[in-house]
Formats: structure tokens, sequence, C-alpha cells
């Protein structure tokens, strides 16, 4: 493995262990201040078990996202000094806003997670609103600055280095918008349907247990609605893409040539070397029409670009089409749930059957498939530039030789975290069946 | 005053303040470690309890102090992360270790040998993680790094794999130690315990003037121009003034057990140590080739990054007062109640 490749791999594995926690991060905090707010409004315990159970949860991962993002916030200099050494002054500005997000965000979730006893309950419920703002608003900060690197806005080129910046207009890059409500509604999405799986899972063996049937309503809530909003945001994105990035959008889509009328592929291999995709379904004119909005609208294909200048297509691809078939079961199950819901009049008898708790037990990891073969398709998908057209990912790499070092170091360790991590979270999941009915009560006193 | 020299002084400051807090939370790390006596298990469950709300909150300032310094000065950075890429990785790894074996341990089985094994690896990552700290400091004053036209060209082990690195490495983890003890004596009302915490207070403090003359010593080969600044200028005797009053202080206060007194003696120690090392060096920020001009960002980014840096702070310090008024006052003022 050579130098270049272990820095991407390290930091390709950092990102994708990172945003796990991250999106959790994000989202936990709505759904425990929903609990929270429904435990003050209705004065039942059950909410106020569950947002402790939840706050549990939320402490051994936030831990894990805080040091997994320090280490990003310095894997930035230790793999790529060119990067930052050229671009710090530019894209500088989101991360310090970023930090001072993390910070109210630590300083609340310590009020939150340990100020049960300590502070008022409405000054409580403050605490755990501030956290899930800080959560957002620190995820927005550090995707507007990925953003830059796709569509690289605020400054000029002058004998390659860069004049005139402007940090506010490379805030302001094209990419900002569209990405950042993507992955922040990934996040709701990714993280309320791992919930609602877990509660599904547990109902199915504990069908009576009011705290459970408690905990699906809110994640599913969250999971739900983001589900369904998410193809709109994919679809602005992919506007953007096609606008700022042609050739990444041909990657998406494994289409070489350039043509009129661009057919929708669903599934498919690109072969490279041939330069054409196979085994693929084509919807004609769905490309042209989804990205330009005409169905005549003409679609650049990879061939073209350089050879020098392409991403890897077949992963790009591949990686897209994963992500895309996650989104849409997402939006499809939410869809179902939100007519089980309306249909049962808000009776709990939605959650009745057996067959849509399986179903959301099999559809919990789908959010967090697509949040990572997501992010496949984003940083894939500008190689071989770590700035699209103003640097190469190799132009930025450390000089630091034996970077399998490190990145094999921080691999081991990284699983680790994750196996311990998933292990205690299973405990609190396992130590969590409080059954308030009284039936249920019995029954497992019985068991 | 030069808008990068302000900047500089706010990157400082996050410093300072991420060694008196965060530098104290890695100090009660190390305090676990060598919990024994009969009071041990107490002295383990006191140094939870005082951490476990405020170290994530404390670990950010770290974050502050990178941010600021790749977004206002980007060449240093490079040079640092590239020039120190062994220590600082390591550095990761037990920055790493420490905040998930502490959280792991609260959250798993409460039996003892389970307990004991998180134990093992927070409070030697707490020590471990200030060492790497300072050595990258030491380091970076030590003027070894080397950039010609943007890149580092004296190897990735000549400018730490040195005794002054190390050196400024184990006084940065002895001053952590005083701290937290010193800290502790406040975080109970227990007689006994304050009594365990103010004995590890005065033998660290011993610790810290040992250090800290062998590492002035040392300066002289190993960080020479540092060393001339800090011996030579007017400010400088000023400087050393303070930190000798202030340690003196604390050794007083920590003797008549007046803990409060310890408390911001030891502090505006640490505090007058990293102001003495900074002004030293300024306005270089890697030793010799780097200075806070020849590094810094294009004006209006520095600007804007003021801006935010004010903007953040009105928001920051109620937030933390907030956060410290809940959690470190509580039994003193549980006290006056009664």
């Amino acid at each position: 493995m050579d130098d270049l490749l272990a820095a991407r791999s390290q930091m390709a594995m950092s990102l994708a262990f990172h945003i796990i926690f991250a999106a959790i991060g994000i989202a936990m905090p709505l759904l425990m201040i929903i609990a929270e707010w429904k435990w003050l409004r209705t004065k039942d315990e059950i909410y106020l078990t569950l947002a402790k159970r939840w706050a549990k949860g939320t402490a051994i991962l936030f831990a894990v996202g805080a040091v997994s993002g320090t280490v990003l916030s310095f894997e930035l200099g230790l793999l790529w000094p060119g990067f930052m050494g050229y671009a710090g002054s530019i894209i500088g500005m989101p991360f310090s806003l970023e930090g001072f997000a993390f910070f109210t965000e630590a300083i609340f979730l310590g009020i939150y997670l340990y100020g049960w006893q300590r502070v008022p309950p409405r000054a409580h419920l403050f605490a755990g609103v501030m956290v899930a703002v800080s959560g957002a608003l620190s995820g927005i900060f550090v995707v507007i600055a990925n953003a830059w690197m796709n569509a690289p806005t605020g400054f000029r080129l002058v004998a390659g280095k860069p004049v005139d910046v402007d940090p506010i207009a490379a805030m302001m890059n094209p990419a900002s918008f569209p990405q950042t409500l993507h992955m922040t509604l990934a996040a709701y999405a990714a993280t309320g349907f791992v919930v609602a799986g877990i509660h599904a899972f547990m109902l199915l063996r504990d069908p009576h247990n009011r705290f459970h049937k408690a905990a699906l309503a809110i994640a599913l809530a969250v999971g739900g609605v983001t589900s369904i909003l998410q193809p709109l945001s994919g679809d602005l994105l992919a506007k953007t893409v096609a606008k700022t990035q042609p050739v990444k959008l041909a990657a998406f889509e494994g289409q070489f040539q350039t043509v009129q009328g661009a057919p929708l592929r669903i599934g498919g291999v690109p072969d490279e070397t041939a330069g054409i995709t196979r085994y693929a379904i084509e919807v004609p004119y769905a490309l042209s029409v989804l990205a330009y909005g005409d169905p005549n609208a003409t679609v650049k294909g990879l061939n073209e670009f350089r050879g020098d200048e392409r991403p890897p297509v077949a992963v790009v691809h591949v990686a897209f089409q994963i992500m895309v078939a996650c989104g849409v079961a997402m939006m499809l199950i939410a869809l179902w749930a939100a007519w089980r819901y309306l249909r049962a009049r808000r009776d709990e008898r939605w959650l009745a059957s057996k067959w849509f708790l399986r179903l959301l037990v099999a559809a919990a990891p789908l959010g967090f498939v697509a949040i990572e073969t997501g992010w496949v398709v984003t940083e894939v998908g500008r190689q071989p530039w770590i700035i699209y057209g103003v640097m190469r990912t190799s132009e930025a790499v450390t000089p630091m030789p034996g970077l399998i070092v490190p990145f094999v170091t921080f691999t081991l360790l990284y699983i680790l975290l994750a196996i311990v991590t998933v292990w205690l979270l299973l405990r609190q999941v396992a130590a969590s069946p409080h059954a308030p009915e009284p039936i249920a009560k019995e029954a497992q006193l019985a068991a | 005053m030069p808008l990068e020299t302000i900047i500089a002084g706010v990157m400082i400051a996050s410093l300072v303040l991420y060694a008196l807090l965060g530098g104290a939370d890695y100090g009660g790390g190390v305090w676990d470690l060598f919990a024994f006596g009969p009071r041990a298990r107490k002295q383990r469950t006191l140094i939870a309890e005082a951490i476990s709300p405020v170290w994530e909150a404390n670990h950010v300032w770290l974050i502050l102090v990178i941010v600021i310094l790749f977004t206002a000065f980007p060449p240093a950075f490079a040079a640092i992360a590239t020039a120190l890429h062994i220590p600082i990785t390591l550095l990761l790894i037990g920055i790493v270790l420490r905040g998930t074996a502490f959280t792991f341990r609260t959250y798993d089985v409460q039996r003892d040998d389970v307990q004991r094994r998180w134990s093992l690896v927070f409070s030697i990552a707490s020590i471990i993680t200030p060492v790497l700290l300072g050595i990258t400091l030491g380091a970076i004053a030590s003027g070894t790094i080397r950039v010609a036209g943007g890149v580092v060209v004296n190897g990735f082990f000549r400018s730490w794999l040195a005794v002054f690195p190390f050196a400024v490495g184990f006084f940065a983890l002895a001053l952590f130690a005083f701290l937290a003890a010193v800290y502790l004596t406040l975080e109970t009302q227990d007689r006994e315990l304050q009594e365990d915490f103010r004995l590890r207070a005065i033998v660290s403090g011993i610790v810290v003037g040992i250090l800290a003359l062998t590492v002035f010593l040392l300066a002289g080969e190993g960080a020479p121009t540092v060393r001339a600044g800090i011996s030579r200028t007017w400010w400088a005797l000023g400087l050393h003034a303070f930190t000798a009053v202030f340690a003196v202080g604390a050794f007083y206060a920590l003797w008549t057990r007046s803990y409060r007194l310890a408390r911001i003696c030891a502090a505006a120690q640490v505090t007058m140590i990293l102001l003495g090392w900074a002004f030293a060096q300024y306005p270089h920020l890697v030793e010799p080739d780097i200075t806070i001009f020849s590094a810094a960002a294009p004006r209006i980014t520095l600007q804007l990054l003021l801006g935010a840096l004010v903007l953040g702070a009105l928001l920051l310090f109620p937030s933390y007062y907030y956060l410290f008024r809940i959690f470190k006052r509580g039994h003193e003022e549980a006290q006056q109640a009664q």
C-alpha cells in the first residue's frame, strides 16, 4: 500500500467511524427532548424513564464521537498538510464556528446528563434543546467545509496561490445548502430508524410494553418525517452536482457517453475499460429530467474528461445505487407507517402488526448504510481532487513515510472501540424493558 | 496591537484554559492510578464525580487551539503536523483511550475487576497524553523544526526525540497532577479526603519545582532562543517574580489549608509559566522559521475569525459559568444552607 492510499484509507476509516457517532449525536438529543417534553406535559413517568435511558446511551456514543472528532481535526494536518496549509485561511471559518457549537454541545450535554437532580425541570429541558441545536449546527458547519471542497468559491488563483480570499463567500458556496440539508436530514432519518428498529425488536419479545411503544412512536416520527423529505433534498443536491461537478454526476450514473435525453440507470456494473455500464435497468430521459428538468437536456459523459480527472466510476456508481435504494426503502416504510398511524386514528393498535415490527427491525441499519455509502459517493466521487478542480489529493498528502502504520493502528483501535461500544449499548438495551403494565410485569416475574 | 498578535493571544489564552481545566482532568487520571491507602476507593469516586460532567467541555479548548492555529496560521499548522506527526499521532491515541475508557468505566458492569481494567487504561492514558502534549510544545519551542520554502526539511524524529522536549513532557504531567490535586481538595467536605489530596498537592508541587528548574537548565541547550527570551528581557523578570510569588503562595495556602487560595495560586502559577513561554517565543510560532506574521492568513480571515471568537466567547463564557455553577459549587452551597 503506497502512502497516498494509506493516508486516504486512514482518513476514510476515521470519517466512516466518526460519522456514525456524529449522526447519532445530532439526532438523539432531539428524541430525548421530545420524550422529556412529553413527560413535562403528560406527567407520564414512562417518558421520563425513556429520556433517561436514551440519555445513557447517548452519553457513551457522545464520548466516542468527541474523541474521534478530535482525531479528525488533527488528521486534517497530519495527513493533508498541503491542503490545510493552502485552505486553512479560506475554510477555517466554519471549523471555528463548529468549535463553539461543539463547546455549547459539550457544556449542555454535561448539564443534561448529570443535572437531573440539580436543575429545575424546565432548565433541564432547555439544556437538552441547546444540545440538540448546537449538535445540528456542529454538523452543518463541518459539512459546509466539505461542500467547499466540492464547489470551491471565495478566492482567486494567482500563480498557484489563493488571493482575494473571502471566507464568507467560501461558506456560501453552491454545495453548502443542499449538502448540509441532505446530511442533517440523513442524521435524523438514520438514527430514527435504528432506534425504532431496536424498540420494535423489544416489542416483538414483549408486545404489551408501553415503554417501547412510546419510544418507537417518537423514533419513527423523527426518522419517518425526515425519510419522506430526504429524496427531495437528494434531488436538490444531485442538481447542484450536475452544475458544479458534472464528472461526478456522470460517475453516479455510470454515464460514459455524452447524450441528449440521458436515461436514469437502476443497478448495473460500469466497465471502465470498455466505457459502458452493463446490466442496468434504464429509465429513458429520466436523468436529463432529474438533473436539468428537461427530457432533452444534454448530460456530459465520463468520456468528456481526461482519464486522470475522473473518479473511480464503479465504486461511485455502486455506492450511489445502494444509497438511493436504502433511501427509497426508508421513504416507503415511513409512508406505510404514516398510513397505519392515521388509519388507526392514533390508537396504539398501529403498532400491533408483527410484520410491521419485523420490517422495522430489518430496516434499522438502512439509514447508516445510506450515510456511509453516501459519503463514499461524495468523497470518492470528488477524486482525484481534494479541492475540486484546484488541488489534487496527491499534492496535499504529507511527506511522512510509513503511513500504513498509523492507518493500521487507528483501524485496530476503532475496531476495539466499536466492539466495546456495541457491547455496552446491548447491555443498556437488555436492561431497559421496564414494563409498567401490570400484566407485563407479572409475565416478567413468571419468566 | 497587530491583529496577528491579538489572535495569537486568544490562541494562547485557549491553551492556558486547556491546561487549567482539561489539564486538571488528566491530573485526575494520574491520581486515579496513585489512589492508595484506606480511602483509595473514595479517592477514585471523588475524581470520577469531579471529572464526569465537565471533561468533554474542558477538552474542547484543545480543539479551539487547533482551529485557531489552522485558520489564522495555516502554514504553521502544516509544518507542526508534518514534523511532529509521530508524537501528535500518539497524543491522539492517548486522547481517545483516556476519554473512552473513562466513559466505558462509568457504563460498564460495576464489578471490581471490570472497573479496575478500565481504570488502568484511563489512568495510564491520562499520564501518557500530557507527556506527549508537553513533548509537542517542547519541540515547537526547541528551534529544531526547520522549514524552508514551506516544506519541513529536517525529518520526522529530530525535532522531538530529544532530552528537552521529553523534559517539558514530564513537566506538563507534573503541572497537571499538581493542579488536579489542588482542585480536588475543594471537591469534597470529607476532611480525610481533603488531607489526602493536600498531601498529593504538596508532593507534586515539589516535583513541579524540580522539573521547572530542570527544564530551565536544559533549555540552554535544548531551546536556546526561548531560554534567552526567558532570562534576559525586563518583562521576563516580572513574569518570573509572579510565578515565584504564586508558587510560594500555593505552598503557603496548602500548608495552612486555605484551599481556595491554593486553587487561585496554582492556576495563576501555571498561567504564568505558559505566558512566560509564549512571550519568550513571540513573535515566533515555530522557532526559528515561522512567525505569526509570516504564517498569518489574509487580513479578512483574521478579522472574521476575531469576530467569531468574540461572538463565540459571549455565548461560551455564560454557558461555562452555568456549567461550573451547577457542578462545582453544589456542595459548598449545600453546606451553607445547612
